[in-house]
């Protein structure tokens, strides 16, 4: 596997579920027990009701581009040498917004409204990381 | 509540000439603004009795900054929310003094972000290093390769979809900014451009094009606030504080509509407490770190419908002469950006209102009434938004 170069996330105890998920190749987030709200990112609080009834639950992976841009320079090591890549908002099916980089198509496809649904990367042996591509 | 509308007045200003100061140290520029300032307002070093300040760089930036002055504050405040820090100072100063803990305070910033070689827009979460990244909200984010530039593009972008908004509507911000940087001799970029240059000039993170960005400088500034009784003694024509507000915008747990900004809960505050219609502001300094913060902060702040901010600052509305001159002394976009731009926009206020450039073009005639409105962080993830409105009378 060759060197990631990006930066990587650090995974907390607040955070592992999701991180979790990921590895097995699943989107999870987080809904409300009491007021049924969803969040992302994943926090140890609703912060709609402030209660801590929170359930992780599947998502289902798929969204559409909320909004996008394409990146022509960025100093950062990894993404230095990625340029032009896809910085996207997805909108997932149950209403929340998550970044991402809209991956595996040419970035000037990506469209406000497109249907794209998650993939993963692995990282490393320890760190996956959810993508989305269009939905072939 | 206490009516702040005249609680405290703006007496003393100075804006660091250097665009480019690699031989100074951020604190020296913050010391030699605040002496400037106070010398402008007629008042001395013990006459302070309240510290603002914020920073990027500055460690513990209000407690190292009185000890390089030997000062001895008796309020100190770093609210630190970008580069709309200042404006949130400005609203804190106005409560302290109409509160009666202090009679004077000073709002000083600077930035080496030119010298110091920092990629505020481009370069990622690079810009502070290679750091690990906190667990959130930055692990769910910066291992996207967000940069500045690209979360207001994506606003941008979106903006355009759904509004119509043109690559051409937005270089016109660029372009009213760099025609007002040409009357400003301490300017960055003095030369004119058109709307053409922009549209073909590189694209940094589409759709916003590298003239859409604002320039990368050193500088620094300096502001003093008084009470109404201190004021009276000033060398100065007092600017007053109308009226004020604060707002944060974020991201709302991944449900908020990012199309509207913090402006959009702050200026109604304002405006109730400055008691004045938006027919009655002569001139506005709104923050322009890139063309589109513009537009969207004249449609949150209410000077046209959600949508039409590409329309208005057409056709010469913004630029001087026009309904509303914006950033009369160029800007971030032409004239300087250290890191955070906020306290210049109170500054070049002052100036327009104090008439100091009467006679020449840069004057906007009979002005009396300006409004501010810092934007600090970015409009796609989280940002903050400060309203000022000051007043000659």
């Amino acid at each position: 596997m060759p060197e990631w170069k990006k930066p990587l996330p650090t995974i907390s105890g607040e955070t592992k579920v999701f991180w979790d998920g990921c590895k097995k190749g699943e989107l999870i987030i987080q809904k409300c027990d009491t007021c049924n709200d969803y969040q992302f990112y994943p926090r140890g609080i609703c912060s709609n009701c402030w209660t801590t009834d929170i359930k992780w639950v599947h998502s289902t992976g798929r969204g559409k581009v909320w909004t996008y841009t394409i990146t022509y320079q960025n100093r950062t090591p990894g993404f230095a040498e990625d340029v032009p890549y896809v910085l996207a908002l997805v909108e997932l099916d149950e209403g929340v917004k998550m970044f991402t980089n809209i991956i595996e198509c040419d970035p000037k496809e990506v469209k406000i409204g497109m249907d794209v649904e998650v993939t993963f990367v692995k990282a490393n042996n320890f760190i996956t990381i959810p993508y989305f591509k269009p939905v072939s | 509540m206490v009516n702040l509308n005249h609680g405290a007045a703006i007496v003393g200003i100075h804006e660091h000439q250097t665009r480019y100061a690699p031989d100074k140290s951020e604190l020296q520029i913050q010391g030699e603004s605040v002496i400037k300032a106070l010398e402008d307002a007629g008042l001395t070093k013990n006459d302070v009795e309240g510290l603002f300040t914020a920073s990027s760089t500055i460690r513990n930036s209000g407690l190292n900054l009185a000890d390089y002055l030997d000062m001895y504050p008796k309020y100190v405040d770093n609210t630190t929310v970008g580069g709309g820090s200042f404006e949130f100072h400005l609203s804190h100063a106005l409560t302290a003094i109409a509160a009666g803990r202090i009679k004077c305070a000073v709002i000083t910033y600077s930035s080496l972000a030119k010298s110091g070689g920092i990629s505020v827009g481009t370069g990622g979460v690079a810009r502070f290093g290679h750091p690990r990244l906190d667990p959130s909200p930055d692990s769910f984010e910066e291992i996207y390769g967000l940069t500045t530039v690209g979360l207001y593009a994506m606003i941008a972008r979106r903006h355009m979809e759904l509004f119509g908004t043109t690559s051409e509507q937005l270089a016109e911000v660029a372009v009213a900014m760099r025609r007002h940087a040409g009357l400003n001799p301490e300017a960055q970029f003095r030369d004119p451009i058109t709307v053409s240059d922009v549209v073909n000039s590189r694209v940094i993170s589409d759709p916003l094009h590298l003239p859409d960005c604002c320039v990368i400088t050193d500088g620094g500034g300096a502001v003093v606030i008084a009470s109404p009784e201190l004021a009276k003694d000033c060398k100065q024509t007092p600017v007053w504080i109308l009226g004020v507000g604060e707002a944060l915008a974020h991201q709302g747990a991944g449900k908020r509509d990012l199309m509207y900004i913090a402006a959009k809960q702050s200026h109604g505050p304002a405006f109730e407490m400055a008691g004045v219609k938006h027919s009655d502001i002569d001139m506005a300094m709104v923050y322009d770190s890139f063309t589109i913060t513009v537009i969207e902060t004249l449609e949150d702040l209410g000077f046209c419908e959600k949508g039409e901010g590409g329309q208005f600052v057409s056709n010469g509305r913004i630029q001087l002469g026009g309904e509303l001159p914006l950033n009369t002394d160029g800007g971030g976009l032409s004239s300087n950006h250290p890191g955070m731009r906020g306290i210049f926009l109170l500054l070049e206020a002052t100036r327009q209102l104090r008439h100091e450039f009467e006679g020449t073009e840069r004057q906007v005639p009979n002005c009396n009434i300006a409004l501010c409105h810092g934007t600090g962080g970015a409009l796609g993830s989280r940002h903050s938004g400060g309203t000022v409105i000051l007043g000659r009378n």
